[in-house]
Formats: structure tokens, sequence, C-alpha cells
């Protein structure tokens, strides 16, 4: 019985060092075709890059904007609520300043990206995959990698950030509707609070990492998407899998970054 | 074990200068043995239908010819380049000239047929749009699905889908086409109108084709050659003539549809069932 156990464990691990492998397998690949597919007669193009951009970038812009000014304003109130405990409201300002723009911004534009783009990223692979679109890409001559993934993991690594931005304003603004109302402070005052209490390096520390985590969930969702086998009953289990994992990545990858950036 | 195809027939004599050559051919999937010394000539302007039971390794076959599938030893040379042995670069040029239709079109969902049938010249050509559009429209009427350019795949039917599927494989003036199981999912009209049609590539088109079929009708209307595989064995390569006359026992039991699994006795069965056998 424990035997049995431990193999399965050993075989999952196996599986697991397997799927990492093929996880960066794709992401060099992806490198590859970005630089050299041009010299091979098989670019990576804008207009794919595009496409992906607007349907990663304009279409989540409500459910971004949503998302943020929620995240905004329950953080203000709990900052002010905490603060208020010791006396200290009047300091809410960089409290919410420095969360969101190091960590709530990046944080839920990541996990917003994983639920919506990695899960449409891994169905579409692996539909294409069960429907052999992807063998009928491979006897075109297209190589799958760099029609499928390439412009997907560029569009993600530039419009997540973008979209971060985005949601660093729009938490801060509506942040700033409950601090500036219980503190009876202008929004002006609210604002020039937060360029003090904000360095440029908080900035870039934000937008790296969702860079980051557009990767991670780009790379992750077009793994599962390529591991697919089955039907339908494949393609629903390898999207499930590939937001589970992306979202997993992006909490590990995040606290990996936080060290990084912070203790050492 | 069966005899070999060479006893069989004397037709598997190599062509001067095939299209395709395969030598030695074996794949492996694991521990598990799938094709065994394949060697098979196909000559140009030929129709050869390779035939053979659930099992056989015929889609195998096909996957290897087109380069989805890397041998685990022997020689597969497609208009005169090793695709078993040649870097991706080496083969590029010969995917160029080979066209695929598969068994369930594969057309891509995002596009409409049109978007899909450009593809290939999207991708391989300097072409302007309104050229491509053009080209693509002609081999749109070829198959006859003139004015469906604008429906997205979903929207046509099974046997739409692999004339849509056919336009693509031909878009770019190919020299050898492939199809996979072209009558499958098909009614006897539909099935009848693509086998014309493949006929009608090859005689307007000079194109060499291989075809991967279960069909025995469809098999015996368009093969010049017809090959045939028994459990990942070469078993017959002949006309279809020569197929019909052939008195070995697979092959009648392929012609007559019937199993030979379960042309044994009862208490043979059962054995086979309960592994005694």
């Amino acid at each position: 019985m424990a035997q049995a156990s431990e193999q399965a464990f050993g075989r999952r691990l196996i599986q697991g060092v397997e799927e990492i492998g093929f996880g960066g397998a794709l992401f060099g690949e992806s490198i590859y075709w970005l630089l050299f597919g041009r010299v091979r007669q098989q670019p990576v193009r804008l207009q794919a890059i595009l496409a992906q951009a607007v349907q990663i970038g304009l279409q989540a812009l409500p459910i971004a904007t949503l998302l943020s000014a929620t995240i905004g304003i329950m953080l203000a109130l709990q900052s002010l609520y905490t603060l208020g405990l010791f006396g200290a409201q009047s300091f809410a300002t960089i409290g919410i300043a420095l969360s969101v723009v190091r960590e709530f911004a990046p944080l839920i534009i990541g996990i917003l990206i994983a639920g919506r783009t990695g899960s449409a990223l891994a169905a579409r692979f692996s539909t294409m995959l069960i429907n052999q679109e992807v063998d009928a890409l491979r006897v075109i001559g297209i190589a799958p990698v760099r029609y499928l993934v390439a412009p997907a993991l560029v569009a993600m690594i530039v419009v997540v950030p973008c979209l971060t931005m985005w949601a660093n304003i729009v938490a801060l603004a509506a942040a700033g509707l409950v601090v500036t109302a219980t503190l009876d402070i202008s929004m002006l005052a609210y604002f020039t609070d937060l360029m003090a209490a904000l360095s440029t390096n908080d900035l870039w520390h934000g937008l790296a990492k969702s860079a980051l985590f557009a990767a991670l969930v780009a790379i992750v969702s077009s793994l599962n998407g390529a591991l697919a086998e089955g039907g339908a009953d494949g393609v629903g289990r390898m999207t499930t899998r590939a937001v589970v994992q992306s979202i997993a990545a992006i909490v590990l990858a995040d606290m990996i970054f936080a060290y990084a950036a912070t203790l050492s | 074990m069966a005899a070999t195809a060479q006893t069989l027939t004397p037709s598997t004599e190599r062509a001067p200068d095939p299209v395709i050559d395969i030598k030695g051919l074996q794949t492996h999937y694991g521990s598990r043995q799938i094709l065994h010394d394949i060697d098979l000539a196909i000559e140009a302007r030929e129709i050869m239908v390779i035939m053979g039971g659930s099992g056989s390794g015929k889609s195998t076959l096909l996957r290897h010819l087109v380069g989805l599938e890397t041998p685990t030893a022997g020689q597969i040379s497609l208009l005169g380049v090793d695709i078993a042995r040649a870097s991706a670069m080496e083969i590029l040029p010969v995917r160029r000239k080979i066209g695929v239709a598969f068994q369930g079109g594969a057309l891509f969902s995002s596009m409409t047929v049109l978007e899909n049938i450009m593809l290939p010249l999207y991708e391989h050509t300097k072409l302007d749009r309104k050229t491509m559009e053009i080209m693509a429209r002609l081999k749109l009427e070829v198959v006859g699905l003139a004015g469906f350019d604008n429906l997205m795949p979903s929207e046509l039917s099974g046997g739409m889908m692999k004339r849509a599927a056919v336009a693509r494989a031909i878009v770019m003036d190919p020299d050898l086409l492939f199809f996979d199981e072209p009558s499958a999912g098909l009614d006897p009209v539909v099935s009848s109108a693509l086998d014309d049609l493949i006929l009608l590539l090859r005689d307007a088109m000079n194109m060499s084709i291989v075809v991967v079929t279960h069909e025995l009708e469809s098999a015996f209307k368009i093969a010049d050659r017809i090959t045939i595989l028994d459990r990942g064995h070469l078993l017959f390569v002949g006309t279809p003539e020569a197929v019909r006359r052939s008195d070995n026992e697979r092959i009648q039991n392929l012609l007559s549809r019937r199993a030979e699994e379960n042309d044994v006795d009862a208490e043979t069965y059962l054995k086979r069932l309960t592994g005694e056998d």
C-alpha cells in the first residue's frame, strides 16, 4: 500500500518535472521564433499579436475596472478601520498606495487574466489539438508555437502591465473617494499624499511583477492546452487545470518576487 | 504470420523515380511495435489507397508520410527528401509541395472558409491579398464550394467541410496530396462525389495521391494500386484487380468485412478471452 502510494507520488513528481521542462521549452521556442522567425521565413506576425492584445486588454477593461475599484474601496475601508484602532487614520494613504501599487493591482489583474485569458488560451489550444488543427498547421509548414504561443506571450507581456497601470489608477481613485470622505480632506490633498508615498521603484516593482505573471499565465495555459487528450472532456479538464495552475504559479511567484525585491 | 508483400505480389517492384519511397520503416510506441519493416514506393500521378482493419497501422503510416511522426528506424523519401532524418528547415520546402485533407477537415474554427484556404498562401508566398483571394476562390470552385467563402466552418455540413479541407490542401498546387478517410461519416452520394473529385485532381492537376480509407467501394473506384496493412505489416501491394483475385485469407476477410477474431469456435474464443490461449 505504502509502496504503491510512493510509486504514485514518484510518477506525479516525474510528470511535474517533465511539464515544467515542457513549459520552459515552450517559452524558449517562443523567444526563438520572436528572434529568428523572420530569418526562418516564419515571422511572428504583428497582426496576430494585436488581435491577442485586443482580446486580452481592451475586452478585459470593464471587468478590470470594476474589480480594481472594488479592491480600492475595500482596501480603504479596511485600512481606515485598522489604523483607526491606533488613532493613525492619517497614515492610511501610505498603506493604500503601497499595497495597491506593489501588490493588489498586479495580483488582481494576474488572477483576472488567469481566469479569463488563461482559460481561453487553454481551451483554444486543446480544442485545436483534438480537432487536428495543430496537425494541419504543421503539415502546412507553420510551427504551432510560432503561430499560437508566441503572439499570445508577447501580447500578454505588453498588455498585462498596461492593465495593471490602469488598475493602479482606478483602485487608488476609488480608495480616494472613501479616504477623502472619511478624513474630510480634498482629492488634491489625497493625491499629493499618494505621490509623496510612492516612488518609481514601487511602480516598477508592480509592473515587473505583472509582466512575470503574464508570462506565467501564457506558458502554463499553452502547456495545458498542448497536453489535452480525449474529446470535450479533455478540453474541460485542461482548461480547469490551466486556471488553477496559473493562479498557483502567480501566488508562488508573487511570494518569491516579494522576498527577492524586499528582503534580499 | 502473414506472407510478405513480395511473395503475394510482384507489383511492389520499385518505380524508377518514385515520389514516395519508404524503406525499412519501423515505429514503436513505447515497447509496442506499430509498423514492421514497411517498404513501399509510390509513383508520380498514381492514386495509392492504403487499407487495413482497425489497428492495422494505416493512420500511423499516413502520419509518418506527412511528417507528423518520426519513425524509430527506416527511411521515408518524399519528393527526394528523407523526411525521417531531415531538419525542420530541410522539410519546409517539401511541406509546400504536399497537401493533406484530414479526416474531420481540421479547418481552423476561428477563420472563415476563405481565410482557411488562404492561410498557406499567406504563410508561404508574398502575393497580395487580392491575388490570394482569387486563388482561394478558384480552388473553392474546383471542389464545388463556390459562394461559400464567407461561411465559418461550423456552418458547413460534413461533406462541405471535407471539400473545403481539400481546397486548402490544393491551394499551393501540391505535387502530392494525402487524404485521411475521405469517405468517413459521409452518405454514399456525397462519398461518391468526393471520389470523383479525387480522380479529377489526379487527372486535371497531375497530382500523386495517397488515400487512407476502409471504404472498399471507394478504394476500388479510385485506386491505381492498393496497399493492405495487417497488424503493422505490409500484407499486399497491387492493383485493385490483383486484390480481388488474391486468395490470401486475411485479404478475403477484409474484402468480405469478416472480423478474423470472431471467426473462431466458442471454445477458442473463450480461451482467448481468459488468456489461456
